[in-house]
C-alpha cells in the first residue's frame, strides 16, 4: 500500500512535469530569457503547484500525524547561511545553462536524448561530490570547535 | 528557439505536481523535494536511512514518460541541446548546488514557498536570479 501510494505520487509528479512543459529544457530556458524568446508558461506551473500545495499542506498537517509515519518531517531551520545561498546560486547557474533541474531531467531519461543522459550522469556525480564536501566541511568545523574548547 | 505559450496545460501540470506533493505530505509526512529524494539514494549514506520509498518515487518518475507515450501515442515535445560539454557542466552545477543549498525547484520553489519558509524564499529568489543571468550570458553575450 505504502509503495503503491509512493509510486502514484512519482507518476503524478512526472506526468505533471511533462504536461506543464517543464520536461522540455527549451521551454524552461525561454522562461528565463526575458530579452529573447520569452515564454511565461513556467510561472503558471509554479502558480498551479503552489495553489494546490499551500492549502493542501495546511489541511493535511492539521492531522496529528501522516498516514504511514509517526510524525511530519518538516524543515525547522530559519537561519540564512552561506551554504544555502551559494548552493542556490550554483544550482541556478546550472539550471539556466542546461534548462534542466533534477525532477524533469530524471523524468526525461526514458526519452533518451543524449544531452539528457549526460546531464543526469553528471548531476549524480555533482550530488555525490557535494555530499562528501558537506561531510568534510562539517567534520572540519567539528575538529576546529573541539580544539578551541580545549584551550 | 521559440516555444508555444501554454498557460492552461502548465497550470494543470503544476496542479498535478502540487497534488503529488500534498499526497506525499499526507501519507509520509515528507517534503516532495526531488534533489533530496535522489541524493539520499546516493552515497555517502548515514546508517539506518531507508532507501525504498525514494527509489519507488524515482521509479514513478521514470515510468511517467513511457506511460505518456503509451496513452498519447507520441513522445512529449522536447528540445534538448546537443552541446554535450555544456550539459555536462550544467549537470555538475545542478547536482552540487542542489545538495549544498538543500533543495531545488520542487523542494524550495514549490514546497518551501507553500510553507512560507524564509529559507526557501531566499533560495528561490537566488536560483531564479542566477538562472536568469546564466541564460542572459549564454544566449545574449556568448550567443550559444
Amino acid at each position: 500500500m505504502k509503495n503503491l501510494v509512493t509510486l502514484i505520487a512519482g507518476l503524478m509528479f512526472g506526468t505533471g512535469l511533462i504536461l506543464s512543459g517543464m520536461a522540455n529544457p527549451a521551454k524552461v530556458q525561454n522562461f528565463l530569457d526575458l530579452f529573447g524568446t520569452w515564454d511565461p508558461s513556467l510561472a503558471f506551473v509554479m502558480g498551479g503547484a503552489i495553489a494546490v500545495t499551500m492549502p493542501g499542506f495546511w489541511l493535511v498537517t492539521r492531522r496529528a500525524k501522516p498516514f504511514f509515519n509517526d510524525m511530519f518531517h518538516l524543515p525547522t531551520r530559519t537561519d540564512f547561511d552561506k551554504r544555502l545561498v551559494s548552493g542556490a546560486a550554483i544550482f541556478g547557474l546550472g539550471w539556466g545553462l542546461g534548462g534542466f533541474c533534477p525532477g524533469p531531467a530524471v523524468t526525461a531519461v526514458p526519452l533518451a536524448a543524449q544531452g539528457t543522459i549526460v546531464f543526469v550522469v553528471t548531476m549524480l556525480i555533482g550530488m555525490v561530490a557535494a555530499k562528501y564536501f558537506v561531510l568534510w566541511r562539517d567534520r572540519r568545523a567539528w575538529d576546529l570547535a573541539g580544539k578551541t574548547s580545549k584551550l | 528557439m521559440e516555444t508555444e505559450f501554454t498557460p492552461i496545460l502548465s497550470l494543470l501540470g503544476g496542479g498535478l505536481i502540487g497534488a503529488s506533493a500534498v499526497l506525499l505530505m499526507a501519507t509520509h509526512g515528507r517534503i516532495a523535494g526531488i534533489s533530496g529524494i535522489i541524493s539520499r539514494i546516493l552515497p555517502p549514506r548515514s546508517a539506518g536511512q531507508s532507501l525504498s520509498q525514494g527509489l519507488v518515487f524515482v521509479i514513478g518518475l521514470l515510468l511517467s514518460a513511457p506511460i505518456w507515450v503509451l496513452v498519447y501515442g507520441q513522445s512529449p515535445v522536447q528540445t534538448v541541446s546537443d552541446n554535450l560539454p555544456l550539459l555536462g557542466a550544467a549537470g555538475i552545477l545542478v547536482g552540487f548546488g542542489s545538495v549544498l543549498g538543500n533543495g531545488c525547484t520542487s523542494g524550495h520553489g514549490v514546497c518551501g514557498i507553500s510553507r512560507l519558509s524564509g529559507r526557501s524564499i531566499v533560495a528561490t529568489v537566488t536560483f531564479m536570479s542566477s538562472a536568469f543571468i546564466a541564460v542572459l550570458l549564454l544566449r545574449h553575450v556568448i550567443g550559444a
